[in-house]
């Protein structure tokens, strides 16, 4: 199952710094770097994501919104 | 009990025409003509004993609403047991009758499939540059609206009145799961920048409680009364309030939950202390506050949050599970859907961005978030607005949902073989497979019956009352062993696996 696989790929990365932190006694101070790499790692991921969409979204913005008209439907 | 919770997804796409000069029924129809052109035979939608105007509350209002048949238009059956058909000025499509939600969600990924591939076959038709583009969203952002439409099978011993009061709540709360977002606001009398982001894309639109209509005072819950079997044992519940979602996970949620709360309604295992005080304000205002702290007004007196009345119905399913069974939604199944709801509501409470890959709201706001940030642009800024339409836009170059890691329950090879073929354990078996086998036999198809012409006079109707029949367990044998339709036709007539 993809969803079990991801899911403990997940859990894995959540759990093994903390386990690691306690056995050395310093857990706090792992804790927060864990943090920090963690809210690096989203930053780059959304960097990374931005990048695209400045490359991939409609070049005239402004238009296709305005032109964006659909008939009411159901 | 609760009875087979089948369901099925109608979703009606958001078109655009880029250098052809379309309008938007010839282009959905030719979106519908280019797939169907190679791989699959045209057999007609057929009409016969359709009541879109019947009421569930007792009322007969066909010769009040006009009638919603539009025989000229495409309008046709696929080899999957769905129908692909124009439907005012937009694609529809509508998955066939799937027993379990993990089937729906596949048959919903299917259809975008479909979508898809009619793209590419309709820009190849165009030539020069011209394309249509299909979104599967719900609004333009002026003021118009399109929907995806969910359908259960239902007890009709359940009384209507009950069904409507206790279905409510839940269709007003899940939204902190189920909303597609929207960047801004279209409900009547909204000012540009009121709203800066909402979680749903359609809470603009509903003005009424309950009623039959579907395209103006849409409400909350819709009553037509048009169950496609059995009418004296089964209701089919034309749930329109629900947005069109791009991440897997969030439509098996919308199904899926709603499905165990339906049951839990037939079990009469849910309670009236949920009942809200003010539906239509209440839908807004959870829409309107992406912080999820808003409280809304109950009927009790006191003051409730989205995500309380959430937990609160995952509560009494995990109690209902327990003293009825899962079998309704089947077990499997039933077990993923209870531990969905709970990692989702768990999410949304501790820290929203933490299920961006599952919320279709969440990952949206986060790039539009982000992107305003990244070019200083204030919230009215119009590409923050180009976001949330590209987010739902189905070609793979283009597409924003398909690009911010939302994670997927459906093997991609599975999604295309479903383009083609049949869930087996619903009539849709039957109907897609004597498709596959005998379309040249084959006048028309819908819902609940085939035509066969098989060369003698008269046209033979074959009935389909039952949702659960017509599977490939009764069915598959007696169709594999049949060389052609007119053998089918006498067979038939000795049994009666239909």
């Amino acid at each position: 199952m993809v969803l079990g696989m991801a899911e403990r790929t997940k859990k894995q990365r959540v759990t093994n710094p903390r386990e690691a932190d306690k056995s050395n006694g310093t857990e706090q101070a792992s804790t927060s770097v864990a943090d920090t790499e963690k809210t690096d790692r989203l930053k780059a991921e959304l960097d990374g994501l931005l990048d695209e969409i400045d490359e991939v979204l409609e070049t005239n913005a402004e238009d296709f919104v305005k032109s964006y008209v659909q008939k009411g439907g159901e | 009990m609760a009875i087979p919770k089948v369901s099925g997804i109608e979703t009606e796409y958001g078109i655009v025409v880029r250098d052809a000069d379309l309008n938007a029924v010839t282009a959905s129809s030719m979106l519908i003509n280019a797939f169907l052109g190679r791989t699959q035979t045209k057999t007609a939608w057929d009409f016969f004993d359709e009541q879109p105007g019947n009421d569930a509350r007792g009322l007969l209002l066909n010769e009040i609403l006009a009638p919603e048949i539009e025989t000229h238009l495409v309008n046709t059956v696929l080899t999957n047991g769905a129908r692909y058909y124009v439907d005012h000025a937009h694609p529809e499509c509508s998955t066939p009758e799937c027993r379990t939600t993990t089937e729906t969600v596949l048959y919903d990924r299917a259809a975008e499939e479909i979508m898809r591939l009619s793209m590419e076959r309709a820009k190849a038709m165009l030539g020069n540059g011209g394309e249509i583009v299909v979104y599967k969203n719900n609004s333009d952002g002026k003021g118009n609206s399109y929907g995806c439409h969910e359908n259960f099978l239902v007890d009709r011993a359940v009384p209507f009145g009950r069904l409507v009061s206790q279905i409510t709540p839940h269709f007003v709360t899940r939204q902190v799961f189920t909303g597609a977002g929207k960047v801004g606001c279209e409900s009547p009398g909204s000012v540009p920048g009121d709203i800066a982001y909402q979680l749903s894309q359609r809470a603009d639109f509903f003005e009424e409680e309950v009623g039959l209509e579907t395209t103006l005072k849409r409400p909350i819950v819709n009553t037509r009364d048009e169950p496609h079997c059995d009418p004296s044992k089964y209701r089919r519940l034309h749930v329109i309030v629900g947005d069109a979602n791009m991440s897997e996970v969030a439509t098996f949620l919308k199904i899926g939950t709603t499905a165990i709360v339906l049951s839990m309604i037939e079990d009469d295992a849910i309670g009236d202390d949920l009942m809200l005080a003010h539906p239509v304000s209440a839908i807004r205002q959870v829409s309107n506050d992406p912080s999820l702290r808003a409280t809304v007004a109950m009927a009790n007196g006191k003051r409730m949050t989205a995500l309380e009345v959430q937990w609160q119905l995952l509560e009494r399913a995990r109690s209902w599970a327990d003293r009825f069974g899962l079998d309704s939604v089947t077990v499997d199944d039933g077990k993923l859907i209870l531990h969905e709801w709970e990692n989702v509501l768990t999410g949304l409470e501790s820290e929203p961005l933490s299920v961006a890959n599952v919320v279709d709201w969440v990952a949206k706001k986060r790039l539009v978030d982000g992107y305003a940030e990244r070019h200083s642009l204030a919230p009215t800024d119009v590409r923050l607005k180009a976001i949330d339409l590209q987010y739902s836009d189905l070609r793979p170059d283009r597409s924003l949902a398909t690009r911010c890691g939302l994670r997927t329950l459906v093997d991609p090879t599975d999604a295309l073989s479903a383009i083609e073929h049949p869930p087996t354990t619903t009539r849709a078996y039957f109907r897609g497979t004597c498709l596959l086998r005998f379309a040249p036999e084959i006048v028309a198809a819908n819902w609940d019956s085939i035509v066969f012409d098989v060369g003698r006079e008269p046209l033979r109707r074959v009935p389909m009352m039952e949702p659960l029949r017509g599977t490939k367990a009764l069915t598959g044998e007696l169709l594999s062993s049949c060389a052609n339709a007119a053998e089918l036709i006498a067979r038939l007539g000795d049994t009666n696996p239909t």
